[in-house]
């Protein structure tokens, strides 16, 4: 069939194509474009109407612009109009124009259904399959609407022609995508489940991918799906390869179809009927044998079809997880993929071994590849069937071979590409920590680590080591030492100083004996590595020294010298010139048993779940890290830390100090918010409280500051510093409405007359969900009849590190004084979070600038004279009486600042109409600032007195 | 599911785009060029298949044309590459040894035969015979009404 250009080849359109092709630069390409444009807007708007074709050929050349990426703001009455020619190519330009540039004109859209309609009701075959594709196309919910009710009916109906048929079938499954609630399955079930019987093979095709996603969502009404696709899979698997004709491709008959039926049978457990579950066991078995039959064709297409249907039963039999023989044959094909020349079958093979490594009956028949598996991770020339093994690798681990693992991923990484360096990190790590028996070797591997891979090893990492040491005792030693050894090198990353000098802070003291590393070698070794170092990292090393105060008092001299220089004592850094001065002074006013108290060795971290592997599942996404392994990582972890739980009666005060911070992995250590030192007993702190004084930055959230109980299922109360919030977005409309340790609230805002529409911005700051997370807007009493708020929902679930928008739109009915009440809720960690803010939503925002000349504003001035009209207050000064900070902060106010009207040139005066939907209120404001007094007087007139009061409350707290 | 199938030359520059679920412009945009970037650098005998964001890419080269389509995480991949090939031999049965050129002056031709091929992601009919069948009666349709 050569049939290019049937007759109905559009020369114009060809010679368009070939002029944009022959353009020498985007300009002369945009210029053409232009010139077309005009051309085909002036055709259109002519008096004399277009025939069919031409129409026909202007569409497709406008679609030809939007394809080659520029808009298209017409033409598309022109093709509505093709839709319904009788003329098959003129729909079939305006059905493709239509599907491609879907417009949510809602005018447009109901032509669009209504030719639709007609296509549909034609009982021409090829026009409906135009019509059902169209829908297909576009999805929408106007025509889920319009169409959800007739394409079951065009489905099973007896008269239909098959490829309607298959068009339908998959339209309602696009339809049932976009909106499962319009599309009622109810009595149409079992005549679409006995698709899976119908003769014509192309209709059980596309009827299948309906029924796998129907069987998701209901598998109880559609389980009678699992015996016809058993039967339908088994005949099909045991037929020649001619004898389906047509649907044999390339030697194997009709692979499409086996995929997907090997895929419905996913959505199900295995069969419980015995006899439909030899039958499929008997299917699964043939299609493992005729792997090993020799290749029909040497084409690639041939064994492509035959390994998709043999990696798609692979994955039906790890989904049982059932048939130990099966099992253990899937994993040996496999294998024998590992080593094809095929760099597809490696890839695949690598991936699907993952998943087999996590059944109990085929782990351990994974790991006779593990040579194999390690020399793909060393040969292998792509760099994604690398990444591939490496995963294999960590889904292969368990204790017995842990050690060989971890040593050849630490040599890989020294010669891994750089994107999946962290990902690598993040795995040795957890692995080193899992199956450590004796932890010497876990601190030698983590070191190691930050050796060969130091700008990777991301933060959770080595907190995770410490919180290693600090929790066994029986390490600690071997950490120091090791730690010493390794700051030996002239060149250390900084991520080994902070781990260093943490680690000798608390234990140095168990290396001080030998005169190599007496306290004050240790010392030195520290302090000739802080001036490479950055800012958080020299904070920790003064931390450092002042621990070596108090467990080496022979090097207190020599540390307060430090501590005393210009270089500390006067650092522009404020933390480092705080931790400097306050260290200095603790170290010489406190008495020894104050200081042994204050910087006892840390206590042990309470138990919880590694911190790593939840930076693993946030960056592989959900579902890449099995809860199997999750949960395995929990328990491992508990056996890590169960040293901890012993000796947590000691600890109670540090317990409730890490209650407050309620993240299982935020802020490990404490050492990300204010000094170290402040994560002490507070109790030992408290007798300092004068030294102290402002040490204890504690930058808790509001939230964790209420304890658990106290928190109910009730809206909280309004934060207490949620007025202040408030004042602080009166001039502004973007910014950072609200911040704790778990959730930041951003906002952007904007108004138009007297509506409003505020966009809000939660971002979870945590490495954890959260869930159930719900918001409501609410106005409170006086507040209701003024201010009509909508609030539009947001995402029930917030993943760690990730942020959800809220849309919240705003109309002012009446003038206002109160602040609309902002309530979320979720769980983080198990525990509700429950907190109140006020909206910034100020009377001010609904202000129309007003331009006027001097005279006028006196005039209007003295027309708002009543006493009731005016406000006015006299305020101190509570920032610097900047000009311009003033004139910003007015204009943000959202009034017009007028120039030249009041005789005093120091004076700042504004006009402007505040837009309800009840009524419009004209203000007038003047400023007079007193710049010796440092005081203000602001005066605020308006023909209505709450609003002249309300302003003047919010304005005086501004300047 | 497929999400999308695009069609891109050597240099880069875009041939079809399909999209089956709804995108803003802007996504468009920046999936078309991250992936024309990320498929062109592959070095050649590279695996067709690469883990991208939550899909699963399948792409493959035939002439100056590269075939490339994201998929979800339970599609089969070797599977998606005998599409390719299939909607390949549909196009050269229609055109008749097809190249690029064809694809560029007939461009609504092939957004035609892919519909008939492909539906909402899914394919529809896998019978080479039954694709242009319908495409021959369409055709003739339109000859008989002229």
């Amino acid at each position: 069939m050569p049939a290019v250009s049937k007759g109905d080849g559009m020369r114009g359109l060809a010679v368009f194509i070939s002029d944009i092709r022959n353009c020498k630069s985007k300009e002369a390409e945009i210029k053409r474009i232009n010139k077309e444009l005009a051309n085909i807007r002036s055709k259109f708007k002519g008096d004399k109407a277009l025939d069919g074709y031409s129409k026909k050929k202007y569409v497709c050349k406008l679609l030809f612009i939007f394809l080659l990426g520029h808009d298209i703001d017409f033409g598309h009455m022109e093709a509505v109009n093709l839709l319904s020619s009788n003329k098959y190519t003129e729909k079939q330009i305006g059905y493709l124009f239509i599907s491609v540039l879907v417009n949510s004109n809602s005018e447009l859209i109901r032509l669009i259904n209504n030719a639709i309609k007609n296509d549909l009701s034609s009982r021409n075959p090829t026009f409906m399959c135009l019509a059902l594709h169209c829908i297909a196309n576009v999805g929408s919910r106007e025509m889920a609407e319009a169409f959800a009710g007739e394409i079951p009916r065009i489905l099973v109906a007896g008269d239909t022609m098959d490829s309607v048929k298959q068009s339908a079938a998959l339209c309602l499954l696009r339809l049932y995508k976009t909106s499962p609630d319009l599309v009622l399955m109810g009595e149409w079930t079992s005549r679409v489940v006995h698709l899976l019987n119908d003769q014509h093979m192309g209709v059980v095709t596309a009827a299948i991918s309906l029924i796998t996603c129907l069987s998701q969502k209901n598998p109880d009404e559609f389980k009678t799906c699992v015996s016809l696709a058993v039967s339908r899979l088994s005949r099909i698997v045991s037929s020649a390869s001619t004898d389906l004709q047509d649907y044999t491709y390339y030697f194997v008959p009709a692979p499409w179809l086996s995929c997907k039926l090997l895929r419905l049978l996913q959505c199900y457990p295995p069969p419980e009927d015995g006899a439909v579950k030899g039958r499929l066991v008997e299917c699964l078995e043939t299609i493992l044998n005729k792997a090993q039959e020799p290749p029909k064709s040497k084409k690639v297409q041939h064994s492509n079809a035959k390994n998709a249907i043999l990696f798609e039963a692979i994955s039906l039999i790890i989904h049982y997880d059932s048939e130990p023989n099966l099992l253990v044959r899937a994993c040996n094909q496999l294998g024998q993929f590992l080593q094809h020349r095929e760099t597809n079958l490696r890839y695949l093979a690598l991936e699907s071994m993952c998943t087999l490594a996590s059944s109990e009956f085929s782990h351990e028949a994974v790991k006779t590849h593990i040579e194999t598996v390690i020399n793909a991770l060393k040969t292998e020339r792509d760099v994604s069937v690398r990444q591939r093994a490496a995963d294999l690798l960590y889904a292969m681990c368990d204790r017995s071979n842990a050690k060989q693992i971890v040593a050849e991923m630490l040599s890989y990484l020294e010669t891994a590409d750089y994107s999946i360096r962290e990902e690598m990190v993040l795995k040795v790590a957890i692995l080193a920590e899992k199956y450590a028996v004796d932890y010497s070797w876990y601190v030698d591997t983590i070191l190691n680590l930050i050796r060969i891979a130091g700008d990777y090893v991301s933060e959770e990492v080595w907190y995770r080591v410490i919180q290693i040491v600090i929790n066994r005792d029986d390490v600690q030693g071997y950490a120091a030492k090791t730690v010493f050894e390794a700051l030996q090198a002239p060149a250390c990353h900084e991520n080994m100083v902070k781990v260093g000098g943490y680690i000798l802070g608390e234990f140095g003291n168990l290396i001080a004996g030998d005169p190599r590393s007496s306290p004050l070698v240790q010392f030195n070794l520290l302090h000739s590595k802080f001036h490479l170092c950055s800012v958080p990292t020299r904070a920790l090393l003064l931390s450092a020294y002042i621990k070596f105060i108090n467990l080496f008092p022979e090097t207190k001299s020599t540390i307060q010298e430090v501590l005393r220089s210009d270089s500390q004592i006067r650092n522009s850094d404020v933390e480092l010139q705080q931790r400097a001065v306050e260290y200095l002074k603790l170290s010489s006013i406190a008495s020894t048993d104050v200081l042994a108290t204050v910087l006892e060795e840390m206590p042990p971290f309470p138990e919880r779940e590694s911190s790593i592997l939840a930076k693993l599942k946030k960056k592989k996404g959900p579902g890449a890290v099995s809860v199997n392994e999750l949960e395995e990582g929990k328990r491992e972890g508990g056996e890590l830390n169960g040293g901890g739980g012993e000796r947590g009666g000691d600890n109670s005060t540090i317990a409730a100090s890490n209650a407050s911070t309620p993240s299982p992995s935020a802020d490990l250590l404490g050492l990300r918010t204010g000094p170290q030192v402040s994560a002490a007993p507070p109790s030992a702190g408290s007798l300092l409280v004068d030294v102290f004084s402002e040490a204890g930055v504690n930058d808790d959230g509001f939230l964790s500051s209420a304890p658990p109980s106290a928190v109910s299922e009730d809206a909280a109360p309004p934060l207490p510093e949620s007025n202040e919030l408030l004042n602080k977005f009166v001039c502004k409309n973007n910014g950072v409405l609200f911040e704790n340790q778990l959730l930041q609230i951003g906002i952007k805002s904007e108004y138009r007359q007297n509506l409003g529409r505020m966009y809000l911005f939660y971002g979870n700051k945590t490495s954890v969900q959260f869930v159930t997370f719900t918001t409501t807007v609410s106005c409170p009493g006086e507040l209701h009849p003024q201010l009509n708020v909508q609030a539009k929902p947001v995402e029930p679930l917030i993943e760690g590190g990730a942020q959800v928008q809220q849309v919240i739109n705003i109309e002012c009915l009446g003038d206002f004084c109160e602040a609309p009440l902002l309530n979320i809720k979720f769980r983080y960690g198990g525990a509700l979070q429950n907190l109140s803010l006020k909206l910034p939503v100020t009377i001010n925002k609904f202000f129309q600038p007003t331009e006027m000349a001097s005279h006028d504003f006196f005039q209007r001035w003295k027309q708002l004279s009543q006493p009731q009209q005016e406000a006015q207050k006299i305020f101190k000064a509570s920032h610097a009486m900047d000009t311009e900070v003033i004139k910003a902060k007015l204009l943000g106010l959202g009034m017009a600042l007028l120039e030249n009207v009041d005789p005093n040139p120091e004076n700042f005066v504004c006009a402007g109409v505040i837009q309800t939907k009840a009524q419009q209120v004209g203000s007038l404001l003047r400023l007079e600032p007193n710049a010796q007094a440092q005081m203000y007087r602001l005066t605020l007139r308006s023909s209505k007195d709450t609003v002249s009061k309300r302003l003047c409350e919010l304005l005086a707290e501004q300047f | 599911m497929m999400r999308f199938l695009l069609l891109f030359s050597r240099q880069g520059k875009l041939r079809l785009q399909k999209w089956f679920t709804v995108l803003s412009d802007r996504d468009k945009r920046k999936i078309i060029r991250d992936l024309t970037q990320m498929v062109l650098s592959r070095p050649p005998k590279a695996c067709n298949f690469l883990p991208w964001r939550d899909l699963k890419i399948v792409y493959r080269r035939y002439a100056s044309l590269y075939f490339c389509c994201g998929l979800e995480q339970d599609d089969n991949e070797l599977l998606t590459l005998d599409i390719l090939h299939r909607y390949v031999e549909l196009l050269d049965q229609y055109f008749g040894n097809v190249c690029e050129l064809d694809i560029i002056f007939n461009f609504e031709k092939a957004y035609f035969i892919l519909d008939e091929f492909v539906i909402g992601g899914e394919v529809q009919e896998t019978s080479k015979a039954s694709v242009a069948k319908s495409i021959e009666e369409a055709e003739s349709l339109q000859e008989v009404r002229q």
